[in-house]
């Protein structure tokens, strides 16, 4: 995908449609004479209906990361071994400074200043996402996407049962969300977006004991139960635009091979932000190989469920570059 | 009666207007947290450093270093009916104040946004806030009372406080201490500054250092009471820095002495600074 077409789908855009003509004969040739093996499409949904339960293994990788990366600062200071203090919007690492890339923008711009220790930390986390992807911060890290995630679950339950109903939003307000923000830190002089930033809430509430801020979480998670499905990941956190826009430049991307896919859509079923699996539909592919836009957070689930194995993690070196 | 299909169009423009609406409602809940700054409900002792209270919540990450590196946990996290202030540092000198036990300034070194300011190296610099007597009647010196005992102790009071004497580097519970003064003067003896200056005059400055010898910041001042009788009044000096282990250690309930906060906190002005002529290097020392 290109990189404007990236951007502009993180921004909240829908995705481009794509110029057929500017295909490469190539991937017009594979669109167009693309075989359908009917026989082997319906083996592969018959397999799917029998196992009912679809393979867990990189979800289990993430939600294992996740606690373990949470539960390192809380250990960390119940067992005082000073190895990672802090919580998530700033923290040291063996005594090295990293610092929320949000929370140090929110700081710097209400603050005016430009404080030493936390260009140290800011640059340190920027480097570590941009290799590890951007948004992978949000579905390997972020600790209330983790309960969104548990939420989004209940949500789908019970509109299978026909009593919830999704209300989805403009995807673009996660973007007018992240102006407001930055604007109202620079007028205020206030770090206003940390009042009801749920990662930090919760960060906070792990490591030093709950309170009433939790409240405000619940009501987030209540809302995208009974209202809005994912509403704060997907239209709401600032946090995820910031780290969306270095996984925009990151070498880490989830590859998509138009060569096997099969279009069963699978990958779309289970997508935390489906609209980067846009490319998967018949057609659409504007090249043989194609990565996935900045807002993927490189979960892993398209790539397990994959049963042509057409969606695979790929690390761009330099050898892809030239 | 059914409802009318709508046309994509106008569920276009549905959808846009319930993300118009949806942007509203959370950013109007975020500015809410403008009222208990506005409201000045948010009247925190900061720990010690703090820049004055406006670019101390712009600058602090809310991270919370500072409370874990306290070595007795005098810093809490605020919430959020703090508002803007959620997630900042702060003190209840009455539940633990700080008493400077960690000697360097432990909360200053670990905070990564200088919101706690790094300019400043000693206790004696620190600016939090400046202590009163708020209900002298309360007092037991000015009562003309000595103080027998445990203080605190039938609160089952949980706080921890450094007696030198005792341990240098692990604080004990106060509430365990035994007391037997002719007039009570706890916020003098037990003040951390006090505690510095007397042992400069003893000849043992803190550190070896001279040049960190405070200036005093309490005593207790002679008076006669209506019926003639001796008594004795906390007087609050320059040196004071509103650490808040006067309101701490106050036998009576509630604390006859408390801290008033300086939001202010200018530091530079009126601050105390070290003798730049008795300034020893690290050798020297040694």
């Amino acid at each position: 995908m290109s990189f404007r077409n990236s951007l502009s789908e993180l921004f909240g855009n829908p995705p481009k449609r794509p110029d057929k003509k500017s295909f490469s004969i190539e991937v017009q040739e594979m669109h167009a004479t693309k075989k359908f093996d009917k026989v082997r499409i319906q083996a592969i949904y018959e397999e799917i209906a029998e196992h009912k339960k679809l393979p867990q293994k990189w979800r289990k990788r993430r939600w294992a990361t996740l606690i373990i990366v949470n539960l390192l600062f809380v250990v960390s200071l119940y067992f005082d071994i000073s190895m990672l203090e802090g919580s998530l919007t700033a923290s040291r690492f063996v005594g090295f400074h990293m610092a929320d890339l949000n929370s140090a923008l929110q700081v710097m711009l209400a603050y005016k200043h430009i404080v030493l220790n936390l260009v140290i930390g800011t640059v340190t986390i920027f480097i570590m996402w941009w290799l590890l992807g951007g948004r992978t911060f949000c579905s390997w890290v972020c600790p209330y996407h983790l309960v969104a995630e548990l939420a989004e679950m209940v949500h789908e339950k019970l509109e299978a049962k026909g009593w919830v109903k999704d209300h989805p939003f403009d995807r673009r307000a996660r973007t007018w969300f992240w102006i407001i923000f930055v604007i109202l830190a620079l007028v205020t002089g206030y770090t206003v977006y940390e009042t009801i930033s749920p990662t930090g809430i919760i960060s906070r509430a792990l490591i030093y004991g709950p309170g009433l801020a939790l409240i405000w979480v619940a009501l987030l998670l209540l809302f995208e139960i009974f209202y809005s499905r994912r509403a704060w990941c997907r239209y709401g956190c600032p946090i995820g635009l910031t780290y969306g826009l270095v996984g925009s430049i990151s070498p880490l991307k989830v590859q998509y091979h138009l060569v096997d896919c099969l279009h069963e859509g699978e990958c779309r079923k289970v997508c935390l932000v489906p609209h980067v699996l846009d490319t998967v539909i018949k057609g659409k592919a504007a090249g043989l190989d194609v990565d996935l836009g900045a807002d993927c957070t490189r979960c892993g689930r398209c790539v397990e469920v994959c049963p042509t194995k057409s969606l695979t993690f790929k690390f761009k070196g330099f050898g892809d570059k030239l | 009666m059914a409802k009318p299909k709508l046309t994509r169009k106008q569920k276009a423009r549905r959808q846009f207007l319930s993300s118009v609406g949806y942007t509203v409602a959370i950013t109007s809940a975020a500015l809410a947290g403008y009222i208990p700054i506005i409201s000045n409900a948010s009247h925190r002792l900061r720990p010690p450093g703090a820049l004055a209270e406006k670019a101390f919540l712009s600058s602090c990450i809310k991270c919370g270093q500072c409370v874990q590196v306290c070595p007795v946990k005098a810093i809490k996290l605020a919430d959020i009916d703090d508002g803007f202030g959620i997630g900042s540092p702060y003190i209840d000198a009455r539940e633990q104040a700080c008493d400077f036990s960690c000697d360097g300034l432990q909360c200053v070194l670990a905070c990564p946004t200088g919101s706690l300011t790094h300019s400043i190296d000693y206790p004696a610099q620190t600016n939090m806030g400046v202590a009163k007597l708020n209900v002298p009647k309360l007092c037991l010196a000015v009562q003309g009372q000595g103080f027998k005992g445990k203080t605190r102790h039938n609160e089952n009071y949980q706080g921890i406080l450094r007696f030198e004497a005792i341990d240098r580097w692990y604080p004990v519970p106060l509430a365990d201490q035994e007391f037997d003064l002719e007039i009570c003067d706890l916020c003098v003896r037990l003040c951390p500054i006090e505690i510095r200056a007397n042992q400069c005059d003893a000849g043992n400055p803190p550190a070896g250092d001279e040049s960190q010898c405070p200036p005093r910041a309490i005593k207790l001042v002679e008076f006669k009471g209506n019926d003639g009788t001796k008594r004795m009044k906390p007087e609050i000096l320059d040196g004071c820095v509103g650490c808040g282990v006067c309101e701490m250690v106050c036998p009576t309930q509630p604390s006859a002495i408390v801290i008033e906060i300086n939001k202010d906190r200018d530091l530079g002005k009126n601050q105390w600074m070290p003798d730049a002529n008795k300034v020893k290097t690290v050798k020297e020392l040694k």
